[in-house]
Order: C-alpha cells, then structure tokens, then sequence
C-alpha cells in the first residue's frame, strides 16, 4: 500500500462535481481531506490518497484528465 | 549549542519532536523550527558576531545547528556594493546590491546547503540529494564533497549543459530524468519516501530554508545595523524573501537593530509568477501553473512557501511584480553595464523589477535599497548569447579602422 499527499485544484465548471468520491470509489482509494477551500470560483484540497502505488497513478492521471489541477501538497519538490 | 527546541506547523501550529520531517501530519502544512530566544539571548551581540568567522557562520547560533563541525565550504560574507552608476540611471541614491553570485559554487544556495547538510549529518545521513534546475544541484554536490558524503541530484535531462557539468564536477551521481517538470516533480516525492537520504529542500526543508536568513543578517550588518527602507527580492518559492524578513526581526527582537521598517518587494518573472498572480488578485490562495520562463531558477509553478511570502509582502507594506520575459536580459545587461556585476536571469529579473519600482515612484530618491543578487551570470550564458557581437577583423590596423571608424 502507498500513501500520496496532493493538493487538488477545481476549476469553477467542476466545483460542484462528486470527483473526489469517484476517485476513491473507482480506483479503490481512501481519501482523506486535510485541507479544503471552495468558494463560487476556484476549490482546492489537500488530500490524502492511500491506495495501490498503480491505482494511485491511474487515479491521479484521470482526475488531471478531468481538468483538475493536480499538484504534490508539499509544494514543488524540484527547486532552482 | 544550539537553540532549536521543536518543529511547528504554520499552518495549524501543532508541534512535533526535532527530526527530518517538512510535512505537517494533521493539515500537510510546512514545518518550521521552532528557538528557544531567551536561551539564545545572552550569546548574541554585535560583538559576538563581528569575532566570528567571515562566513554564514559568524550566525551560527541563530541557526538550527547543534554541532561546532559545521559543512562550510566558506558560503556567505558576500559583498555589499554600493550602487552609484545603477543608482544615478534609476534616480536612486542610497542602491546597493548584495553580490551573493560570488559564493563558492555561485549562487545562494551554498547558504542553505550549507545548514542542511550540516543537519543532515547531525542526523546520521550517509546521502544527500536534491531535484534541481541547476543552482541547488551545484551546491549540493559541492557540500557533499566536502562533507565525504555520498549525494544524488536529479535533473531535467535538457537542463543547459554548463549547470550539468557545475554539479557533475564536484562528483555526485548525477541522474537526468527524461520527462516534463511535473514528472520530475512527482518522481522525486516518491524517491523521499522510498529512500532514507537527505532531500535537501524536502525532509530537510525546516532547517535548510534558515540559512536564508543570513542573508537578512549580513545585509544590516554591512549597513552599520540596521535595515533597509526596501528590499527587492527574486520569488521562487517564496521561502528566501519570508527569511529575509525573519532574519531583520529577529535581529530586532534579540537587540542586534532597531526599529525594521523594511518594505520588501518581491520579483518574478512573468512567465513563472504563481506568488505575484494571488498578489495581484488580493487572494491568500496560489493557484499553481506551468512554468514557462527564460529565468529556469525561478521557476517554480507550485511554490511551498507562496502564501507565507503573500503575508510578508502585506506584514512589510511592500509589493509584488512580474517582470515581462522580455526584460530580463534587459535587467542582466543593466547591472553589468552600470557596475560590473555579472548575474543570471534570477538576477535579470530582480534589476528589472527595481527599475519598475524607481520608474513608479514606489522607492523613493533617498531611500535605502538592496537588490539582492542570488546566482551568478555564468549559469545561464545561453540565455544572454544574444547580446555578443564581436567586432570580427582581419590583422591590420586598416580593418581595425574600418569597423571602428573615427575614434
């Protein structure tokens, strides 16, 4: 089992869609929200994905196909 | 001896014990290191640090060290050079440019590495590592050398080939991922947790960023202590330009300076500007992009320290600007042509971004002003090939005369 901590970003046109149940429920991931702000514009989320390392990858790459931002929690890993 | 007593979360302010950790495990927030100040206290003094070394280190007790053995490979101590040519083509009179491009391996990193190496080996690692665009990457494979340590340093596979060979030649293994920067990105946040090294910037982040601070401390120092009006400051992830300001306050609050009533500026550049986008909007709430700009060490599209640089621009009355890509060389040419300082494009895009604030009235004649000058202008040769046009003769003083005319 494998633990990922992403922040996800909505768009206004996804705000109001169930992505992250789908995400769990389809990938067979616990979510686990730290952190959360959505107001009529832009929602973010600090998630917590616990999972196979694979369905984790799948998962995270369908929510980004979505049109969700996906983005490590820690920020940037890679620095100048 | 040192003074740190805890790690703590700025997000929702739990603490946790002292270890390599940079993750809140409540709300996923950045740790910070917590002092102990009134320990700290009665071994700070003016006095205390001008008999120290001529290095970062003279602040060794205001850095999250505990051992006497520190991994110096004689970082900081930069020069403070004051401006006039630059000053008098910007209207400004009291301009200086902290010069951090002539640290050992050329850019400021060497502060920070410096510390989180120095921990690293506090906390019994045998490797360091880092995900780098180029500065970091030199700097670590530096330290480790000179730590006897073994180091891994990832980078884009197209990274330019002179920051490829200033890392490489220090000996680390270094691995170039072919991928995009999220690739990257997402590879090396596995690697954290598939390895027990010292990610520089990752597990060690608490104590790595606190050598920024030293960058506060030299300049009010090398002022006669005290702060500047205004600082400009390039923005990557934010974390250099909120140590600043922690460094000026806790100089104030130790008795080191007085009042601080520095206003700081920070720069990026437009096509990586996740900090200056939320600035210009009003939003605490940075939304990541892509990024997609000539200044490489800048670019940083999901920046760890974005919202903390958001309240130091508020806490500090200063402003935020995105530089337009085009004026970067610009800010390069500018400062070499005035005072001889070679910078890269980090540093492009700090000069451009003073002139906007002279040109806009926000810093004022008389007023004291540092632009701080992180890496060195060798770095990034590629993107400045443009401006060198020799004049090209044959051996005679008749060709000579032909392309120079009367002179």
């Amino acid at each position: 089992m494998a633990i990922a901590r992403v922040r996800l970003t909505f768009p206004e046109k996804l705000i109001r869609e169930p992505l992250i149940y789908n995400l769990g429920r389809d990938f067979n991931l616990i979510t686990n929200i730290r952190q959360a702000n959505v107001d009529e514009h832009v929602g973010w989320v600090s998630l917590e994905l616990e999972g196979e390392q694979q369905a984790i990858q799948d998962g995270l790459e369908w929510i980004s196909n979505a049109g969700v931002k996906v983005d490590l929690a820690s920020g940037d890993v890679i620095d100048g | 001896m040192g003074y740190v007593t805890s790690l703590k979360c700025r997000g929702c302010s739990r603490e946790t014990e002292i270890g390599p950790y940079n993750v809140c495990d409540y709300c996923f927030g950045p740790l910070e290191v917590v002092y102990d100040y009134e320990a700290m206290r009665p071994s700070i003094s003016r006095e205390a640090i001008l008999n120290g070394p001529r290095t970062m280190w003279r602040y060794k007790d205001l850095l999250p060290v505990e051992t006497d053995q520190v991994v110096d490979i004689s970082a900081g101590y930069t020069p403070l050079v004051k401006a006039d040519n630059l000053g008098r083509k910007l209207g400004l009179e009291q301009l200086y440019i902290k010069n951090d491009s002539v640290n050992p391996s050329f850019s400021f990193k060497d502060r920070v590495v410096s510390v989180a190496v120095t921990k690293a080996v506090e906390f019994g690692f045998d490797t360091v590592a880092c995900a780098s665009t180029g500065n970091l990457a030199g700097s670590v494979a530096a330290h480790a050398a000179r730590a006897g340590m073994k180091a891994y340093v990832f980078i884009p596979a197209d990274l330019e080939k002179g920051k490829v060979v200033g890392a490489s030649i220090y000996g680390p293994n270094v691995v170039a991922v072919r991928g995009t920067y999220d690739d990257v990105n997402r590879l090396c946040s596995e690697l954290v947790d598939s390895y027990h090294w010292a990610f520089v910037n990752t597990n060690m982040r608490p104590f790595y960023a606190e050598g920024s601070k030293t960058l506060g401390y030299e300049v009010a120092e090398q002022l006669g202590w005290k702060a500047p009006d205004h600082t400009v400051v390039p923005g990557a992830s934010g974390a250099l330009f909120t140590k600043i300001w922690k460094g000026f306050h806790e100089f104030l609050d130790l008795g080191v300076i007085g009042a601080v009533n520095t206003k700081m500026h920070l720069t990026q550049a437009a096509g990586c500007s996740p900090i200056i986008n939320a600035y210009s909007a009003g939003s605490a709430f940075i939304k990541p992009v892509k990024p997609n700009t000539i200044a490489k060490s800048l670019a940083i599209g999901n920046p760890a320290d974005g919202s903390y640089a958001l309240r130091t621009i508020e806490e500090s009355s200063g402003s935020g600007y995105a530089v337009p890509e085009e004026n970067v060389v610009k800010g390069i040419s500018l400062l070499a042509e005035t005072e001889g300082i070679f910078t890269e494009t980090a540093g492009g895009v700090v000069i451009s971004g003073l002139k906007h604030l002279a040109e806009t009235g926000v810093i004022k004649p008389d007023e004291v002003t540092v632009a701080y000058i992180t890496g060195n202008g060798l770095k990034t040769q590629e993107a400045v090939e443009e401006l060198v046009n020799p004049m090209i003769i044959d051996p005679t003083i008749e060709s000579f005369r032909q392309v120079t005319g009367n002179i």
